[in-house]
């Protein structure tokens, strides 16, 4: 394969696209303009609109968050472990997958704010000299969210543009329009001289093994916002791990979405071989195993710690109120992705992207029911609440968290080359496959 | 003595590598390779050593863990009300602090030494350039003197240049 066919390759994904893309930057868009005016709705009338009803005061916004927060971590963490690890395959889906980290992390970053009784007052979570002479508590897990998230952002979204660089230099030389001015003010005049080439090789390595455990702190961070709360059903030391194990499950099943959609429309099919995907689906096996683990752990302990409030939230969330989300959590998370014991199953696309997507809407139930049913089953019996029922208010908003979402991924695939050729052509050259 | 620049194209790395170690061994000139992707060829040609990206990491590292525990620290004397029965410094919540901020600093620190070193974003001139060094060909440019543009022409081509031509920044 030579170098050129490469950059011909890739770089036609920055081509101007067809009418079906278009469609659907502008379904996302008028999808984000309801969602926006929902958010101003809520603004201007207050929380009530969400359907928050005491005890449940977290509900479909915090469910979002977490969600968002999960899809994030496989992209970076898989991207840089594969790194880490020499993984040759990675080449094909990292690029794609960092950039599915840093937009959904965008968007889990929203979801504490529209949360908030008063949004305009979010950057009361950061700790700055002000005149209340007021510091943020930093005994609270909230402020460790607050940390833990803007430092992933900050370094994923570095990790993602800094491994784009000598691909925007490459772009920059490419086209002829417009556009050159943008890439090269992007590109920072990247030339790849061997001494720019050996800096970023080893900035590379030092980001992809900063950017690992903070990927694994991320998430436990996250599950101490429940777990460090007295509440049944969240007071749990294996929170953590279960966060992060959930976290990946749902990364991956959403890098397989979104990986082969960019692979079809793109037409990346050279790139991204059926086996990688396979690879993919590999890890999701142990994953939903490690998951259908905790869950029956979890109501071991209810049972084994003796705690009769405990008992009772685990109780009810298998056979109370929330029982139907819950049995079709355990489908979705625990029994579907078993069919990738069969190699067929693993290797046709087809299947993969339909069980990524029950994937990850049992990962979506998985934390609404953790959230919703362990608050509507508390100490006591007076507070037990029936079922919580969602808002068109709270619908729309998380209708414009996909819209959001996939709007800065489909922007991200049609201006960035959505491969790195960088290490396409240092793959090549490995292999002997180089040819002038 | 005036100086001139020679920039010279190559379809394989190992010829742009030989030309470089060629240059450098005759003490013809200042060289400068492209290369659209890493290659070991130039790296080895070269003998360019670690890089010192890793002291920054480190120093952002360092900084980022005293920061962590300091501002928890600070802000809490400044203040201290007791929350949740702990102790007004308390270290274990703040270890967490200390993580993120040990990651974040190092990460920027490891970007900033990378900036530095690679002498990015370029904002001057810098040496010439070629278009095709991001694609598939790899360049070696000669700053030297124009007495001994001559030899340092003869060197490139015998490794093998597709083309050897004066060229201004």
């Amino acid at each position: 394969m030579s170098f050129r066919r490469i950059n011909d390759d890739i770089l036609r994904g920055l081509e101007p696209p067809g009418i079906a893309y278009f469609a659907g930057v502008t379904l996302a868009l008028v999808v984000l303009a309801l969602a926006l005016f929902a958010f101003w709705h809520q603004m201007d009338v207050g929380l009530g609109v969400a359907g928050y009803q005491p005890p449940i005061l977290w509900a479909v916004y915090i469910t979002n968050f977490v969600f968002w927060v999960g899809i994030t971590h496989s992209g970076t963490l898989v991207s840089a472990v594969l790194f880490l690890c020499r993984a040759r395959w990675r080449t094909g889906i990292a690029r794609a997958s960092e950039a599915m980290t840093v937009f959904a992390i965008m968007t889990a970053g929203l979801f504490p704010i529209i949360h908030l009784g008063r949004p305009w007052f979010a950057y009361w979570l950061f700790p700055y000299p002000n005149e209340r002479q007021l510091w943020v508590n930093f005994k609270s897990p909230l402020i460790w969210d607050v940390f833990a998230i803007s430092s992933y952002m900050t370094v994923s979204a570095l990790f993602l543009y800094l491994g784009l660089v000598p691909d925007i230099a490459a772009a920059r030389d490419r086209i002829k329009d417009w556009r050159q001015r943008v890439y090269g003010v992007l590109a920072l005049g990247w030339r790849g001289t061997e001494r720019q080439w050996r800096h970023l090789n080893a900035l590379y390595g030092f980001l992809a093994a900063l950017v690992t455990p903070l990927a694994v702190s991320v998430h436990s961070v996250v599950s101490w916002d429940f777990a460090m709360a007295l509440t049944p059903g969240w007071h749990s030391t294996i929170f953590a791990p279960y966060f992060v194990a959930g976290a990946i499950f749902s990364g991956v099943a959403m890098m397989l979405t979104l990986l082969i959609l960019v692979r079809h429309l793109l037409h990346l099919e050279k790139y991204m071989p059926v086996a990688h995907f396979e690879n993919l689906a590999k890890l999701i096996i142990p994953l939903s195993l490690i998951l259908t683990y905790v869950y029956l752990t979890e109501f071991f302990m209810s049972r084994y710690s003796g705690s009769p409030f405990e008992r009772g939230t685990l109780l009810d969330r298998a056979i109370g109120t929330y029982a139907p989300f819950f049995w079709m959590m355990v489908f979705c998370n625990s029994m579907v992705p078993l069919l990738f014991f069969f190699k067929r199953v693993r290797t046709d696309l087809r299947a993969l992207f339909a069980i990524s997507i029950v994937i990850n809407i049992g990962m979506w139930l998985e934390r609404f029911v953790l959230i919703v049913s362990s608050l509507s089953h508390s100490f006591d019996p007076a507070e037990w609440s029936g079922m919580y029922h969602p808002t068109w208010v709270e619908a729309a908003i998380t209708a414009g968290s996909f819209a959001w979402f996939f709007l800065l991924f489909l922007l991200f695939v049609k201006n960035f080359p959505v491969i790195s050729m960088a290490e396409l052509k240092e793959e090549t050259t490995r292999e002997g496959m180089h040819v002038a | 003595m005036t100086r001139v620049y020679l920039l010279s194209v190559y379809d394989q790395a190992h010829k742009a590598a030989e030309a470089a170690s060629a240059i450098r061994r005759d003490g013809l000139g200042e060289v400068t390779t492209y290369a659209p992707a890493p290659n070991h060829e130039i790296d080895a040609a070269l003998g360019p050593g670690v890089s010192p990206v890793r002291l920054f990491t480190l120093l952002g590292g360092i900084l980022g863990c005293v920061l962590g525990f300091a501002l928890p620290i600070y802000t809490a004397r400044d203040w201290p009300l007791i929350t949740g029965g702990k102790p007004i410094v308390a270290i274990p919540p703040f270890v967490v602090i200390a993580f993120e901020l040990t990651i974040l600093l190092a990460a920027l620190g490891a970007i900033g030494g990378f900036l530095i070193l690679s002498g990015l974003p370029l904002l001057g001139a810098g040496p010439p350039y070629d278009p095709r060094f991001s694609e598939d060909r790899w360049g070696v440019v000669v700053n030297c003197a124009a007495d001994q543009a001559d030899a340092a022409r003869a060197r490139l081509t015998q490794a093998g240049a597709e083309e050897v031509r004066r060229a201004n920044p």
